[in-house]
């Protein structure tokens, strides 16, 4: 289990970023991809944007990007009637890592 | 001058989902290329290129092993769903560096274990890894986009399915209408069953060879005049556009500077056609139908049986093998510029085009090739 994973489990959300360039190093990674420089892990900001949309048996998810680069797919929780909109804002409610798989839930904000 | 490379045979099995080892269907489908290649020796090959998603090692010896085959090179080329013509290109490279002057590629999977690895990979899909859900986003941004209809979607899968009936290695053998496609099972609110490849088991293998020695093998050689690749984020969610596949338009791009060509000049094609939207997108970022026309283009290939898209079934109607699909794709091409395709064939083609993507096109592999 790696350091992104080990957080994970624990429900939080992280990413690694590079100490010497500032950039986010999305997927998690131990070196930075744009200069090669060490990196540090930070909590994800958890407010972020809807990119696109599908539904499975009344089950919505989506594309969600945090900090405008962090991509992941998740369940979407909604108190509107009808489908989300793309570029809607949606909060993360919460993430895990069970049995090697990882999950993702948002809500969508009104 | 670089060498001129050209397929000059090749064989494979039938797309099924039967549980047959992996050895025996390599094994299977290099056996009918040597049956169909009298010419040729097990002396004459010089390389030996597995292509497969098979967790099995060192497959590409144990086939030369069996085939009685004592290459120089031998070795598994693994990308996803474009191993095929990966392994191919290559072939190709060790061609016309002079390291081969004859190269045997042979392609299998069995069915359902290419979807297993893709669940073990990209985990930031969440539970939501497999193939259908990526699909699911770019068919909805597709048809937001351009006002495609799920009609439209079917007649995709119309034409695929009926054209793999007259293909002998094709899984599919039933054609639907469109109205039963449209009343198939839904999948998502985007996609139904129809919409969607399958993963099959089986094999395809190609002998490729340099221009020195090609007319040993065949009096009608298919010559490799293109070659572009593309990868990109291992991540699809980072695409900018889900409702176009920018490694298939840059890895098309590539291929026809290389070949000196452009897409008119493009007579048959096989196209990756994942899922339905898959080839609507595909024939647009390739050039051969402006934006957003894929769909008119296509409903006239099936109002007048018109084959030059997916003349073998594509991978909605052929099945799809993860390391034999490629390789198929371009024995279909070879033997529509060969004129051999049969009840297939269109008529006069001399320059074909194969498109090969893996994972949501994040990698895309174009060839174009020409009689």
């Amino acid at each position: 289990m790696n350091k992104f994973e080990s957080e994970l489990e624990r429900g939080n959300f992280v990413t690694s970023e590079c100490s010497n360039c500032k950039e986010i190093v999305w997927p998690p990674s131990d070196f930075c991809s744009k200069c090669l420089g060490n990196v540090k892990w930070r909590d994800v900001l958890k407010n972020g944007k809807l990119l696109e949309f599908s539904i499975k048996d009344g089950k919505i998810f989506g594309i969600a990007e945090f900090e405008n680069k962090i991509r992941v797919i998740s369940t979407l929780k909604s108190s509107e009637i009808g489908e989300p909109k793309i570029g809607q804002d949606l909060i993360l409610e919460n993430c895990g890592f069970k049995d090697g798989n990882y999950s993702f839930t948002s809500i969508l904000a009104l | 001058m670089r060498r001129q490379v050209a397929i000059v045979g090749y064989g494979g099995t039938k797309f099924s989902r039967d549980e047959t080892q992996i050895d025996s269907e390599l094994l299977s489908a290099t056996k009918s290329l040597f049956d169909n290649s009298p010419n040729l020796t097990q002396r004459d090959i010089e390389a030996v290129l597995v292509s497969t998603n098979n967790d099995s090692k060192y497959l590409s010896t144990i086939l030369s092993e069996r085939c009685g085959i004592s290459p120089k090179i031998s070795h598994q080329v693994e990308n996803l769903c474009n191993s095929g013509t990966s392994a191919i290109v290559s072939a190709y490279a060790y061609i016309v560096s002079g390291l081969a002057d004859v190269v045997l590629v042979a392609g299998a999977d069995k069915h359902d274990e290419g979807i297993r690895k893709v669940i073990e990979w990209d985990c930031y899909r969440g539970e939501y890894k497999h193939p259908i859900f990526w699909a699911s986003f770019f068919t909805r941004a597709y048809k937001r986009k351009y006002g495609t209809t799920d009609e439209d979607l079917a007649i995709v899968s119309a034409k695929n399915h009926r054209n793999a009936q007259d293909n002998p290695n094709a899984y599919s053998k039933k054609a639907y209408s469109i109205e039963e496609i449209m009343k198939s099972k839904r999948i998502t609110d985007d996609l139904r069953i129809l919409d969607c490849s399958r993963s099959c088991t089986g094999a395809s293998a190609i002998l490729l060879a340099s221009e020195d020695v090609a007319r040993k093998f065949t009096e009608e050689p298919v010559w490799i005049k293109g070659i572009g690749q593309k990868t990109g984020p291992s991540q699809f969610t980072k695409f900018n556009d889900y409702s176009s596949m920018s490694t298939s338009k840059e890895a098309g791009q590539n291929a026809f500077k290389m070949a000196k060509m452009d897409p008119h000049d493009v007579d048959v094609s096989e196209i990756h056609d994942a899922f339905t939207v898959c080839e609507l997108m595909a024939i647009e970022d390739l050039g051969l139908v402006s934006k957003g026309n894929g769909a008119k283009f296509v409903k006239t290939l099936y109002d007048t049986d018109d084959r030059k898209i997916n003349p073998r079934g594509g991978v909605i109607g052929a099945g799809h093998v993860f390391g034999a699909t490629g390789i198929a794709q371009v024995i279909e091409i070879a033997e529509q510029l060969q004129g051999k395709a049969k009840k297939r064939q269109v008529k006069n083609a001399q320059v074909g085009l194969v498109h090969n993507m893996s994972a949501a096109a994040t990698s895309s592999n174009v060839m174009v090739l020409q009689s």
